[in-house]
């Protein structure tokens, strides 16, 4: 079992990274293999900005191969190379950790998936997420410890997913981690409670269209899945809806976008979820405890039944 | 009653390695013998006056810690006890095997309520996963929504939500009540063996679905059925039993149980109204 949560705050703003850490901590005994974040932070939304790793926690759990750091070096040489190359300019370079950086970048982008295909030709990079506003961060540990390990706190948005994941599907490392970028499209992130039971028929087909896969991860199929859907034009919506029938498992799925967060549950409602809505809050997670992190009084909510799509806007 | 401690015969199974514990259990050999008075009594159930009343504030404790100490206050003599602050935890107020007057000021997460037998419970909230799973006796009422499996394999009792349900309503359940006063989800009565559901809202696919035995009572539409749940026709006991059950319930005041559907198992099984061992010494 795997816990998600996610907030979307309407007209305004809120310490979300703050929030959506306490509201993983409450949900940690559901696996602490590792955490993600995806955080839509208020940004003047001129630049990208682009988190990627080097490398992989080689830490204690993990399941990845331990290398020299300086192999990390070589490879953010190449990145460095390849946004020259085209043309995007670093405005500013945070190394959070030796495999993990944040970059902002000036880059007048008309096609991301060749610009995500160069930078990923380099073998151990990945970009987890390219947005004017999102920022996916995920690692090995609990919400705190990623939360402490990258100074998510101070974070200020409007809205956020996240996921603390006990590895079942695929290996304990980041690039198994959730939240999945919804690759090639800036700003759309997955997080994901379940098993899917047609993954490689899905991403057979997927790939055959050219979409791309860095984990065997099943979740990552929801957003390679409704990135496609909205590659041929449909709404997140959608996508979603397109999902219960596409999807063939046991799923309750969060998808966000930079203005929007949505919910889908599969149609046997065997993953749980737990609801508040309200006029200036969206609130949701896997136990009502995550809800309640952030809401310690006595509120309403409910379950959303089986086959459900929900979707807020900011 | 039968002697259990005497047999000895030498089964497949025994002679496979796999079993062979002579049954000496204090349930096996007393707890069914109507010449103990004493024995109708659970091991370690308490004699409490519901005119005693006190507060617990859960908001400091753990769950364990919660249970620990309505256990304690019970032994105290406490027949009414007001939970304040249960803030969603899991598995409060579980295994009470006692006649006892609970209040919960708020919501409670998983597993509330679970594997009970006898107390009368109030719940001003919500309630999560599994709400009151198991339970033998006694009235859960919930005041706002439930989640899904609410009831699973409940075999007494009555267990009533004045909001709406996840999916697998009474899943299993094998005997007691099930109210719903707003809308169920997915397979409402998946498998259950005996008891009654009654939803007054509407229910969504699969109802029924494998069902071997019980009553399906539902107010408003239905997704779908399941396989082996058919329609029953509605009786006129039917209606005066809908009719008591919703009053004492509290529940649904001035509605027409006349336009109720019924559903029913529309399979036999094999040997199926055989008594359970449990009945069995009952009866003996």
């Amino acid at each position: 079992m795997c816990g998600i949560a996610g907030l979307i705050h309407r007209g305004k703003s809120s310490n979300v990274g703050s929030e959506l850490q306490g509201m993983l901590q409450a949900l940690k005994h559901r696996g602490e293999d590792s955490t993600g974040y995806a955080l839509y932070g208020d940004t003047d939304g001129e630049n990208f900005i682009m988190r990627f790793k080097v490398g992989e926690n080689v830490g204690e759990g993990s399941s990845s191969i331990m290398e020299d750091v300086s192999v990390y070096d070589e490879r953010k040489k190449i990145v460095d190379q390849y946004l020259s190359e085209m043309g995007a300019r670093v405005i500013k370079e945070e190394r959070t950790l030796p495999y993990s950086l944040r970059y902002e970048i000036k880059y007048d982008a008309k096609d991301l998936l060749e610009f995500s295909q160069k930078i990923e030709s380099i073998p151990g990079v990945e970009i987890l997420s390219m947005g004017k506003s999102l920022e996916v961060i995920k690692d090995l540990g609990n919400a705190k410890m990623v939360c402490d390990r990258y100074s998510l706190d101070k974070l200020v948005g409007t809205h956020a997913i996240g996921h603390a994941r006990m590895a079942t599907e695929s290996g304990v490392d980041i690039k198994s981690a959730h939240p999945f970028w919804g690759y090639p499209f800036s700003d759309v992130s997955v997080v994901h409670n379940g098993q899917l039971t047609n993954y490689w028929n899905n991403r057979r087909m997927l790939e055959n269209k050219g979409m791309r896969f860095m984990s065997e991860c099943d979740s990552e199929l929801i957003a390679v899945y409704i990135a496609q859907k909205m590659r041929e034009g449909a709404s997140l919506e959608e996508g979603m809806k397109s999902s219960l029938t596409g999807l063939d498992g046991v799923f309750t799925y969060f998808v966000a976008t930079k203005d929007s967060l949505g919910m889908a549950k599969d149609t046997m409602a065997a993953k749980p979820l737990v609801l508040y809505e309200s006029d200036d809050l969206v609130a949701m997670g896997s136990e009502e405890i995550a809800i309640r992190s952030v809401l310690p009084q006595e509120i309403d909510t409910y379950d959303p039944f089986d086959g459900e799509v929900k979707v807020w806007q900011i | 009653m039968a002697n259990l401690k005497t047999s000895e015969k030498k089964s497949k199974a025994q002679s496979m390695g796999m079993h062979t514990e002579v049954l000496t259990g204090r349930t096996q050999q007393k707890f069914f013998n109507p010449d103990e008075a004493e024995n109708f009594y659970y091991f370690g159930t308490y004699d409490v006056d519901f005119n005693k009343r006190t507060d617990l504030d859960v908001k400091e404790m753990s769950a364990p810690e919660a249970n620990k100490e309505i256990d304690n206050l019970m032994s105290q003599g406490y027949g009414t006890i007001v939970i304040k602050n249960p803030q969603g935890k899991h598995s409060l107020g579980v295994g009470i095997l006692n006649k006892l007057n609970l209040i919960f000021e708020g919501s409670l997460g998983y597993f509330g309520m679970g594997s009970c037998d006898g107390p009368t419970v109030r719940i001003n909230g919500r309630v999560g996963w599994s709400c009151a799973e198991n339970l033998m006796a006694g009235k859960v009422v919930i005041e706002k929504n439930a989640g899904s499996c609410f009831g699973a394999a409940i075999r007494g009792g009555d267990l009533i939500c004045k909001g709406s349900v996840g999916a697998r309503t009474g899943i299993d359940m094998k005997g007691g009540t099930i109210i719903i006063g707003g809308d169920a989800g997915a397979f409402t009565g998946f498998m259950m063996q005996r008891g009654r559901i009654i939803i007054l809202g509407d229910v969504g696919i699969n109802l029924g679905d494998s069902m071997y035995d019980g009553t399906i009572f539902i107010g408003g539409s239905i997704g779908s059925y399941g396989s082996d749940a058919v329609d029953a026709e509605l009786t006129k006991s039917d209606q005066d039993w809908l009719t008591r059950k919703l009053k004492v319930a509290e529940i649904g005041e001035n509605f027409d149980v006349s336009k109720m559907k019924k559903i029913v198992a529309g399979k036999k099984l094999w040997n199926y109204d055989n008594l359970e061992p449990t009945e069995k010494k009952g009866a003996i």
